[in-house]
């Protein structure tokens, strides 16, 4: 028992075993991604930048019930409201800054007629003071310009809500 | 035929500056490729792919061969910030001190069959006295940062490296008795003839090549022996002050130390430019242009040997975790100097009664 661990210890046993650890993984495949050329799988339930969805016929879906705003647990959200001139109840300002946002998704899942939404879109970056607030009109433009991605990712996973 | 002749014309004094030259030269690309095979080795062994972005020069198709020149760029073009409170003298010789003894050595190499740029006959004493000059160059940059996270990397690093000099000076004396010689050109001559591991050191001196190998890790301050840049106590230890070119020369010195390191262990331990297939000095494979020169005796068996060398330094960082400080000092101390004494009294036994590289020794 001693002769052998005494054997073990001045052959470097130990050592050369974990140095056959790190060789065999010197052959094994490759896991990196190589991030801009290849990018890694990515769920419908992605929580990315925010946007603001409308209706089939252009109506704005939120109805500034400011239950995001309630739900919201870093406050990112501040939502005034008015009477729109077609009577309707409409924000008149829905603001999200993105650096309080910690993109729990509680706002989509609080919101009533599907109007706030995470989408998958991660890639964004912030050039000068201010960018990091999304106003109404850039929610609204995110969303209309992914409409089609929104919608598709909305039906994917609707089985599970 | 000419530039042979005319190489042979040359006054020695050119030629010697002509090598040192080539030799610098050589060594500094050697170390800016050392870098990048760091990153892609130690990369491929966690599973990652390395550095892949950096064309040379734009050129399609070489993808991560330029890294090293663009990290030479941007490190030049930083600025050199001196503390305000350090000894600016010594702080900006500093990193020359590591990095000149490491270059300093390459004189008494044996680089090629029968040529050095210094046939120095108290070669290893040189060798010795130049890598313990380097720690000159880590104890001065610790203390004149006067910060405390690099006079406390300094420390450590001196002490380890005192440490390991013993074990590594050891070591070495077991290459003398087995060679009966100081310089380092009949070192290799000595290992020369017989079946390629019969003859060379590695056989006989093979728990003093362990022990100068690993005692070679401690003194370049490499992993798991880097206490001296422990991240997580003190930064980068005594290099934290040192931006831009200043600590690229830090950088440069441990690489150049590395490959220093490499090439005497190969010198003294595995023959040097001996070619592992002279043990038919008369097989008429020798006269086939290009086979019989790869398979004889030369640079490229030197070069081979240290790179292999240099990957196991790789392997060495990216298999074992650093040592705690205490652990250091009782391996080096309690472990590796026995161990080399030891074997020096077994090879002295040797010796005595004409066993191995000995037999024919009076």
């Amino acid at each position: 028992m001693a002769t052998t661990s005494i054997l073990k210890t001045f052959t470097l046993w130990e050592l050369l075993k974990g140095m056959g650890v790190t060789l065999r993984s010197l052959f094994r495949p490759k896991v990196t991604v190589n991030y801009p050329e290849e990018k890694a799988p990515q769920s419908v339930r992605f929580r990315g930048l925010h946007a603001l969805r409308r209706y089939p016929n252009g109506e704005e879906r939120c109805i500034a019930c400011k239950l995001c705003e309630a739900a919201c647990p870093a406050l990112a959200i501040t939502i005034d409201s008015d009477v729109a001139a077609d009577g309707t109840r409409r924000t008149t300002r829905y603001d999200i800054d993105l650096f309080k946002c910690i993109y729990c998704g509680f706002c989509e899942e609080a919101c009533p007629v599907d109007a706030i939404v995470e989408t998958r879109i991660h890639e964004y970056h912030m050039e000068a003071p201010g960018e990091n607030i999304m106003t109404k009109d850039k929610l609204l433009a995110v969303g209309d310009r992914y409409q089609a991605m929104i919608n598709a990712d909305k039906a994917a996973d609707a089985r599970y809500r | 035929m000419t530039l042979a002749s005319i190489w042979q014309a040359l006054p020695w004094y050119l030629q010697s500056t002509a090598m040192i030259l080539l030799v610098t030269v050589v060594l500094i690309l050697s170390v800016a490729y050392l870098t990048l095979w760091e990153r892609k080795l130690i990369g491929w062994m966690q599973l990652r792919r390395g550095p892949n972005r950096v064309l040379l020069f734009g050129i399609p198709g070489t993808r991560y061969i330029g890294q090293p020149f663009a990290d030479v760029v941007k490190l030049l073009l930083k600025e050199i910030v001196v503390p305000a409170q350090a000894n600016r003298g010594l702080f900006r010789i500093a990193p020359a001190i590591t990095l000149i003894p490491a270059f300093a050595v390459w004189a008494i190499v044996p680089v090629a069959p029968q040529y050095a740029i210094a046939n120095v006959d108290a070669g290893l004493l040189y060798v010795l006295a130049l890598t313990s000059v380097g720690v000159y160059g880590v104890i001065l940059a610790g203390w004149s940062s006067n910060s405390k996270y690099a006079f406390l990397g300094a420390m450590r690093s001196a002490a380890q490296i005192v440490a390991y000099e013993i074990a590594m000076g050891f070591a070495l004396v077991g290459v003398l008795m087995a060679s009966g010689s100081l310089n380092l050109g009949q070192i290799v001559q000595k290992q020369a003839g017989g079946f390629f591991l019969l003859h060379w050191n590695l056989l006989w001196l093979f728990p003093l090549f362990v022990v100068y190998f690993i005692s070679a890790v401690a003194e370049t301050n490499r992993a798991p022996f880097d206490v001296a840049e422990g991240e997580s106590e003190i930064v980068a230890g005594f290099h934290v002050d040192y931006a831009g070119m200043g600590f690229a020369l830090f950088f440069l010195g441990e690489y150049a130390n590395m490959i220093l390191v490499s090439a005497l262990t190969s010198v003294f331990f595995v023959g040097g430019w001996l070619s592992p297939f002279t043990f038919a000095a008369d097989n008429p494979i020798w006269h086939v242009p290009v086979l019989g020169t790869l398979l004889g005796d030369g640079t490229h068996w030197l070069v081979a040997k240290m790179f292999f060398f240099l990957c196991v330094y790789l392997w060495i960082r990216a298999t074992f975790p650093r040592y705690r400080y205490d652990q250091i000092m009782r391996l080096g101390w309690k472990v590796l100097i026995p161990v080399t004494i030891v074997w020096i009294f077994v090879e002295g036994v040797f010796a005595w009664f004409h066993v191995g590289p000995w037999q024919g020794m009076r």
